[in-house]
């Protein structure tokens, strides 16, 4: 695989959801190793734009088209388009209650096993794997044997998603607001798990409010979207700017 | 209807219209009576079985009961009047000669049971549990009858006890749930035609579980079946029991009674998984399920547990219920109730505490998918003499899909100060989110389902029997598993 070779291209890309148009000819290429936050005011159609790229059967493509690794997933269902790679850590991650958070993440594990032809692993093998992951975001293995995310707290959900993303070695990850609702503590540990697991291979897209999350995580491109599409792209200093000045002045 | 509920409708649509698997009939000779029930049908029925004149008295009593009685209203269901006398009350399979083993039952019988999944032949030891199995109005064959025999239990149809224990059939039947007790128990206790008595002596833990299975094969016929459990001081008996029926556009009745006695310091455990044929897609056919089945905790520190998976039937009216009585007794209710389409379920159970330090337990889960309706309804009495006594119940509800509807009704009546209640309802819903969180981790949507189905239920799927429980994850996933995408 080369390097600098684009993951994801969104082209002139329109989509609605209850037949209001929520994005406007969007445009956005990001290739491998890069990290790419996207900012703007609430409502901009940020996380339709997350939700839409994993296949939310809530909201339509009016036109345009979505290629992950060469080829249109328009016509992928939701799990086809994880088994590709792609996923998406929830700003609101939903509670699932009876299901164990292990039993969870041993299917998902083993779904995408199955999908790579590899060998699915029993719960005993499985306890090894997600043991190591479980290090990279400081949490204990008590959060196996509980609910998922029921009953979490805000970090402890979040953590789970990351925890999530690493498990499945997603190729490009959407990171809805990860950081909101985060103490400075576990913002740290978020972002030192984001860190490690990001290399040449891997494509990450931060949406978020704050500046905060950018210095502990380095974007190489910082968008800002409004009214369904991307009016301004910048580096790391446009999210500082856009700190002390709010998004007024670029419309 | 946004259009991702259309989606996801869709979805759960496809997912739990499963074709029902136990949908075909089995052709063969009959013995039947004719139409209609009168008198002169109940005398038939009667001399037909060769019964004790107690009997027939038993059921003529019954009759004039069931004739100056009305059908209960009170339940949350909704189905066209049934006409009793457009109803078979008796069809058998035509007995060629005697038998005397089960060799001699008609083949086509045993390939019936056998693809049911049901063995019927006495080698298969592997499966350690034994078999009733009733086809239609009659019982054709018992199995390890006489392997039971050794340890003093009697495990037969309740025709054969009639005659064979007349003694103890005379002393226990309708004592738990009397004649007059509801329309569906009085119409019951005047056509019964067959079912399964068993009991166990003193100081014997049943060394089988004990089950029943019931078939409705006829299109036309009734079935009334009565089963029979008396469990004598420190004994111990596990029971189960499994029903189907064949695919018909028109509605079947069923209409059983099941009495349970224990005595003291004995436990009985008896578990149901229904699954009566339920209607098609647009509510057209199915078996309208109307049961009474009551446990007699007689005894000091008696102990009877009811386990019921509910998936099959168009109408469930059925309340496992127990009348703890004996000094410390304990009633148990755990409950699945599973309903699609337009299927109806009101299910629940009484508690009714008399004796003093009597302990009661209810687990009720409703599942409804589709246009269904599924009601729990439940009571807990405690009486004043019930000192002590204390009651647990949690009724959790969980929707899928946007059409279905889920009640519950609790009714406490306490007349005791020193009584202990505790009650916890939950309602929950399997929504579009849910699944989409499953789906973009790369989880399918049946397996999604099927998991949060499975640890919705697990409180109550650990409280069966091992046999049971591999039937009742088989029966559920097979409701919900599905062509998807």
């Amino acid at each position: 695989m080369t390097l600098n070779s684009p993951i994801l291209e969104i082209k002139d890309l329109r989509a609605s959801i209850n037949n209001n148009e929520i994005l406007k000819n969007l445009n956005l290429t990001i290739n491998r190793g890069e990290i790419h936050a996207i900012m703007g005011p609430n409502g901009s159609g940020k996380s339709t734009f997350s939700k839409i790229i994993a296949g939310h059967p809530a909201y339509e493509v009016l036109s345009g088209d979505i290629i992950f690794k060469g080829a249109s997933i328009l016509d992928l269902d939701p799990e086809e388009r994880s088994h590709l790679g792609i996923f998406l850590a929830f700003q609101y991650p939903i509670e699932i209650p009876g299901v164990s958070n292990e039993d969870f993440l041993r299917l998902a594990y083993n779904s995408k096993q199955k999908f790579l032809n590899k060998p699915e692993v029993d719960p005993i093998e499985f306890f090894t794997v997600i043991n190591e992951k479980l290090k990279l975001v400081n949490m204990s293995s008590v959060f196996l044997s509980r609910n998922v995310n029921e009953g979490f707290s805000g970090g402890e959900k979040k953590r789970n998603e990351i925890l999530q993303m690493i498990l499945l070695e997603s190729e490009l990850s959407i990171l809805d607001e990860t950081d909101s609702g985060l103490d400075i503590d576990a913002l740290k540990i978020i972002s030192n798990g984001i860190n490690t697991f990001m290399d040449a291979n891997k494509a990450i897209i931060l949406i978020t409010h704050y500046q905060r999350l950018l210095d502990y995580i380095k974007p190489d491109y910082v968008h800002v979207m409004q009214n369904g599409k991307i009016i301004k792209t910048g580096t790391a200093e446009l999210a500082k700017e856009l700190e002390i000045k709010g998004y007024e002045w670029l419309s | 209807m946004n259009q991702s509920n259309k989606t996801l409708n869709n979805n759960i649509t496809k997912l739990v219209n499963q074709p029902y698997k136990y949908g075909f009939s089995t052709t063969i000779e009959k013995d039947i009576l004719e139409k209609g029930l009168n008198e002169k049908i109940i005398r038939l029925l009667s001399k037909k079985k060769n019964e004790p004149k107690f009997l027939l008295d038993f059921r003529l009593k019954a009759y004039k009961k069931w004739k100056e009685m009305k059908c209960p209203e009170w339940a949350q269901l909704k189905f066209s009047e049934i006409d009793y006398q457009d109803i078979i009350y008796y069809s058998a399979p035509k007995v060629k000669k005697k038998l005397n083993s089960l060799d001699e039952v008609d083949p086509e019988l045993l390939e019936t049971f056998n693809k049911l999944g049901i063995s019927l032949s006495e080698q298969k030891r592997l499966t350690n549990v034994a078999v009733d199995a009733v086809f239609d109005s009659v019982s054709i064959a018992t199995t390890f009858k006489q392997e039971l025999a050794e340890y003093g239990v009697i495990f037969s149809s309740i025709s054969e006890a009639v005659h064979d224990y007349t003694g103890l059939i005379e002393k226990y039947l309708g004592t738990v749930v009397p004649i007059g007790d509801n329309y569906f128990s009085a119409l019951n206790s005047a056509v019964f035609t067959d079912g399964s008595f068993c009991y166990i002596p003193k100081d014997v833990i049943c060394p089988l579980d004990l089950s029943t299975y019931f078939r409705i094969n006829d299109e036309k016929s009734g079935q009334f079946e009565r089963t029979l459990i008396v469990a004598e001081e420190n004994s111990q008996v596990s029971y189960l029991e499994g029903c189907t029926a064949p695919q018909y556009d028109n509605n079947q009745l069923h209409a059983a009674i099941v009495e349970l006695i224990a005595l003291d310091n004995a436990t009985i455990k008896y578990s149901t998984v229904q699954n009566w044929y339920s209607g098609d897609q647009k509510g057209q056919g199915g078996v309208y399920n109307f049961v009474t089945k009551r446990g007699l905790c007689a005894g000091n520190f008696s102990k009877i547990s009811w386990t019921q998976v509910e998936t099959g039937s168009s109408i469930t009216w059925k309340y496992p219920s127990c009348l703890l009585v004996g000094e410390g007794a304990q009633g148990e209710f755990y409950s699945v109730a599973l309903t699609n389409n337009y299927q109806q379920a009101d299910t629940g159970t009484k508690m009714i505490h008399i004796g003093k330090n009597t302990r009661s337990r209810i687990v009720s889960k409703g599942i409804s998918a589709g246009n269904s309706k599924n009601t729990y309804r439940g009571f807990v009495g405690v009486n004043k003499k019930a000192i002590g006594a204390r009651n647990y119940s949690q009724c959790d509800s969980l929707l899928i899909g946007n059409s279905s509807n889920s009640n519950t009704f609790p009714f406490i009546s306490v007349q005791n100060p020193t009584t202990k209640i505790e009650h916890e309802a939950s309602t929950s819903k399997i929504g579009e989110e849910q699944i989409f969180y499953f789906l973009q981790r790369g989880i399918s949507i049946e397996k999604g389902i099927e998991l949060m189905i499975s640890g919705f239920c697990r409180e109550v799927f650990t409280e069966l029997p091992l046999e049971f429980a591999s039937e009742a994850d088989r029966l559920l996933s097979l409701k919900l598993e599905g062509s998807v995408g």
